[in-house]
């Protein structure tokens, strides 16, 4: 068990001239929850893009569990067990709550391409989704479309979406953008309890959440990670103080 | 009532649906006893399972397909070929069972052009789709061994001396009898792959090909298999066309074929599974009854398909949907009188058109471009194409309906409005 | 000699495939009906000659078609651009199929009189004892000076700059601000207006009937799909080369055998597939070279977005 969950390492990437990932090194512990922070236009999202293979890769080595994974295709590293998240929502809009959660969890019980089964007849996917409907607390907007739930709804069902599959990597990106205090709190409990022995890295802006959830703390800034640490450490670094300029870090 | 009882309550009137269409299926050609009436329910069989295959691939999948007679031409080829082999030695069964040969061509045909096609989605896939179509078409006229050149490929359904639990499939009500039982376990098998785990992320793909991706599914491989299982269905009702009909050219692939299924599926509605039948039902009526009647049948098809593509993008199955909603609601009462006035400069201003399209059909196409000043016929009436009066008169109506609408109609939409507003307050 | 045919016809073809790039890379509309203004350039060009002769019609003729495409624009697309994508492409395809029974209703349904007027009816040179006639070298002016103006329009105009910054950046056209309707009335009229004109010196060269939007439709398609979706350069490339292929292989009477024979495979004599001459496999080159692309080259020869 020496491998690192996520292993990063020179990772770059640039779109046209610009240079957006400046060489990342990173390892991300098995189980630890980690969070990336970072100024605007840092570099976060495309780094998360990176690592699920939204996007190619323009230099440098990705690990998965300490097996390469440059080159494979979105729905090749899920199946290795990564799941991510969208920062702008990412749903199957037509299709109801439960059918949605019921889709994201289907290829994980082996059922693939299969069109011998009928759906109703299979009890672990209708009871998986439904558990993860539970948690989420969705329950009640069990046949609601998907795209006429409110935001704070579709936040959180696209947080099943990402947990539903039983991912152990998970990836999730600025989870709680745009919500109001409460539901933020809210949301914070879910991940919380969702990601309850899953390594996960996420972006996010609120300090509050950042300093609330993770264990370790990586600070990006212009495509290169400037400092990684435990959330107390990152509190008192003078170069991330310096990136930020006395802001958020402050107010924490 | 608990979820579990509803449903239990909902699968019940489902499976009476079922019953209750192949009851009516059955029973409308023994009460009317009209061969007319029989070829024309025989038509409309095959036109559902087609219109219904197609749907796979527009509604549930989100591909928009401008060359899915390939598969169906194929399969009603491959039919007709292994007809005449069969005819050398095989007997009712044998024909009886061809449409599952179609079916496998239509599969087969799925598993090799389907690769290339499904390459892509959305626009790119509708034109290689196309481009595919043109293909074949294309290669039907070059191989007159196989699809019969000009003049098609034809047989004789009738095999061998035998019977099969007294059936030769030789008389129409009998063939007929065998589109029925092969539509309705093809519709049966649709709508069950809709239930299936494929079936189901067929339509995550369509809404969502990238989220799909991102819960470890292949997108393209969920395409490529949704098409050959479209295919499969296609060449069934291929297979039922070679035999009813007894004749297969080469207009069965070409893209005309195509253009008209896609018109079937989309008028009917492509958001709901039995949208396709509604629309397969009412074109190929359509086609047939005015068809007979007006030279311009095309025309007013074009202008139909178009009027709904910008008033009822969802076809005729959301329209009816809708109304149902309203009716649940207890707010179909309101709507009512106001559909039923807007009838009215609706059918005026309907007929006004067809005046202006029939004179003009008559004075340019038909043979009053060369009659001169003689009386022509158009809609049963005496006129001269030459002279003012019948056109004035139909410009007339047609302005008189137009007012109207757009008096009428303008009340119906505000009235609409408001239904629809009270409607969505009660559910939020 | 069948080079220079295949650039002439290469070039009606780019007429036609750069207005779909045009309008496809400004709305995201795949025209369907694009070969159908091409047909209908090709009548008004037949009536307006009857009338008055070839000249004024050369001019009318496409003003009048981009006309009724701004009118379809401004009346049907864009009321169906609300319902999304698929209902574009399906108010183009009903208009495809509306327009073909329009003129089935005008023109009937056999082939019109539409000829090459008589002041180009000639021949301009002879190479290797084959004429060139004066029409086809006409047919190439036209085509190279539309495609100059072109140019000069996307290069050096403001509304040029606009579709170019379009081109590239489809999202750009987001930011434009209140006049991008007007903008795409504009830029369908313009496309639908150089499909017209093709169609009005295409007509007369080749023959004006109610099937040719069908048969020339389909190949645009192909153009497109092998210059890549959105790529003028593309369309221009892929233009010519489909041109040339059209042209040459009608003019190539060998068989499948011969060919194979002159790579050193004997073909089993006798099958339908080794008899096949290249002139007879002309109609299925085009699709068969999209095929080819498709699974090599699935972005097209220039193209670069991928969808």
């Amino acid at each position: 068990m020496s491998h690192p969950a996520i292993r990063l390492a020179g990772l770059k990437k640039n779109f046209g001239a610009s240079e957006i990932i400046r060489g990342v090194d990173l390892d991300i512990r098995p189980g630890e929850r980690h969070a990336i922070i970072g100024p605007n236009g840092a570099g976060k999202s495309t780094l998360f893009n990176l690592i699920s293979a939204r996007i190619p890769l323009s230099g440098g080595a990705i690990e998965l569990k300490g097996e390469s994974v440059v080159g494979l295709k979105p729905f090749q590293i899920n199946r290795k067990g990564l799941s991510r998240s969208f920062q702008i929502t990412n749903i199957f809009h037509n299709l109801s709550v439960f059918e949605n959660l019921r889709c994201a969890v289907l290829w994980s019980l082996g059922y693939r391409y299969s069109f011998w089964r009928r759906l109703e007849g299979l009890r672990d996917a209708r009871l998986r989704a439904e558990a993860v409907m539970e948690d989420i607390g969705l329950a009640r907007r069990r046949d609601t479309p998907a795209g006429i739930l409110t935001y704070a709804e579709q936040r959180a069902l696209e947080i099943g979406i990402t947990i539903a599959s039983g991912a152990d990597v998970v990836l999730l990106d600025e989870p709680t953008a745009g919500m109001s205090r409460d539901e933020t709190e809210a949301a914070v409990a879910l991940i919380r309890r969702v990601t309850e022995g899953k390594t996960l890295v996420m972006v996010e802006h609120d300090m509050g959440v950042v300093f609330g959830l993770a264990d370790r703390i990586s600070v990006l800034v212009y495509g290169q990670i400037i400092a990684t640490g435990a959330p107390a450490e990152i509190r008192c670094n003078a170069a991330v103080r310096e990136a930020y300029l006395g802001t958020s870090v402050n107010h924490v | 009532m608990s979820r579990a009882a509803t449903e239990i309550l909902r699968r019940r009137g489902r499976l009476l649906l079922w019953v209750g269409c192949l009851a009516v299926a059955c029973v409308l050609p023994l009460l009317f006893k009209s061969g007319f009436l029989v070829s024309l329910l025989c038509q409309m069989g095959i036109m559902v399972v087609f219109a219904l295959s197609y749907n796979m691939l527009l509604g549930q999948t989100g591909l928009l397909s401008f060359g899915h007679a390939v598969y169906y031409g194929l399969g009603a080829f491959v039919a007709m070929h292994a007809l005449n082999l069969v005819g050398k030695g095989g007997g009712p069964l044998a024909t009886a069972l061809l449409p599952l040969a179609g079916g496998v061509a239509g599969l087969l045909g799925g598993v090799v052009l389907g690769y290339v096609t499904t390459k892509k989605a959305g626009t790119t896939f509708a034109m290689i789709s196309l481009g595919i179509g043109e293909l074949v078409a294309a290669c039907a006229l070059m191989f007159p061994g196989f699809f019969g050149g000009e003049g098609g490929v034809s047989g004789n359904r009738v095999v061998g001396k035998e019977k099969l639990l007294g059936l030769t499939w030789g008389p129409q009500i009998e063939m007929y009898g065998l589109i029925v039982a092969w539509a309705f376990v093809a519709v049966v098998a649709m709508y069950a792959l809709t239930q299936t785990p494929l079936g189901r992320m067929a339509n995550a793909v369509r809404d969502n090909p990238e989220r799909a991706e991102f819960v470890g599914y292949d997108t393209q491989r969920v395409r490529y298999l949704m098409l050959i299982l479209s295919g499969f269905f296609a060449g069934v009702a291929g297979g039922l066309t070679a035999l009813n009909y007894e004749i297969v050219t080469a207009e069965t692939l070409n893209a005309h074929t195509s253009g008209v299924v896609l018109l079937m599926t989309f008028v009917g509605g492509i958001g709901f599974f039995y949208g396709p039948i509604i629309g397969a039902i009412l074109i190929t009526v359509m086609q047939i009854v005015i068809g007979g009647l007006t030279h311009a049948w095309l025309l007013y098809f074009g202008l139909f398909f178009l009027f709904m593509v910008l008033a009822a993008p969802g076809g005729i199955a959301s329209v009816i949907a809708m109304q149902r909603a309203l009716w649940q609601a207890g707010l179909l009462g309101r709507m009512l009188p106001h559909y039923l006035a807007t009838v009215i400069p609706v059918l005026v201003l309907l007929a006004g058109l067809v005046g202006l399209v029939e004179l003009a059909y008559a004075l340019l196409a038909g043979e009053g471009a060369t009659a001169g000043d003689e009386a022509t016929r158009v809609l049963g009436m005496q006129v001269h194409l030459r002279s003012a009066m019948p056109w004035a008169a139909a410009l007339a109506v047609s302005a008189a309906g137009a007012a109207g609408l757009y008096w009428i109609g303008g009340r119906m939409k505000r009235a609409w409005h408001e239904t629809l507003s009270t409607l969505n307050g009660g559910r939020a | 000699m069948s080079m220079l045919n295949g650039i002439t016809y290469g070039l009606l073809l780019f007429m036609l495939s750069s207005g779909l790039t045009l309008i496809f890379s400004m709305m995201g509309i795949l025209n369907f009906a694009h070969a159908s203004f091409y047909m209908l350039g090709a009548y008004f060009a037949y009536q307006i000659s009857a009338w008055t002769g070839f000249w004024p019609g050369l001019l009318v003729a496409p003003l009048l078609v981009g006309a009724v495409g701004a009118l379809v624009e401004r009346h049907g697309l864009r009321r169906a651009h609300r319902f999304g994508h698929v209902a574009e492409l399906l108010f183009t395809f009903g208009l495809a199929f509306l327009v073909e029974e329009v003129v089935h209703l005008v023109w009937g349904k056999v082939a019109v009189d539409y000829r090459i007027p008589l002041e180009l009816d000639g021949t301009l040179f002879s190479l290797f004892e084959t004429d060139f006639p004066i029409y086809k070298g006409f047919m190439m002016l036209v085509s190279v000076g539309m495609l100059l103006a072109l140019y000069a329009l996307l290069t050096r105009t403001r509304i040029g700059l606009i579709i170019q910054a379009a081109l590239t950046k489809p999202e750009m056209v987001e930011a434009l601000g209140h006049n991008v309707p007007r903008i795409f009335m504009l830029v369908f009229g313009g496309g639908t207006a150089l499909a017209g004109l093709a169609g009005v010196i295409g007509g007369n060269a080749f023959v004006t009937e109610p099937g040719m939007a069908a048969a020339v439709g389909s190949i645009v398609f192909v153009v497109v799909v092998v210059g890549g979706l959105g790529s003028l350069a593309g369309a221009f490339i892929a233009s010519i080369l489909i041109g040339c292929i059209q042209t040459f292989s009608v003019a190539l009477s060998i068989s499948i055998t011969d060919v194979f024979a002159l790579v050193g495979i004997a073909l089993p004599q006798g099958s339908q597939v080794a008899r096949l001459t290249i002139t007879q496999l002309a109609p299925i080159l085009p699709y068969l070279l999209m095929v080819a692309i498709l699974v090599f080259r699935p972005r097209g020869l220039m193209g670069s977005r991928e969808s």
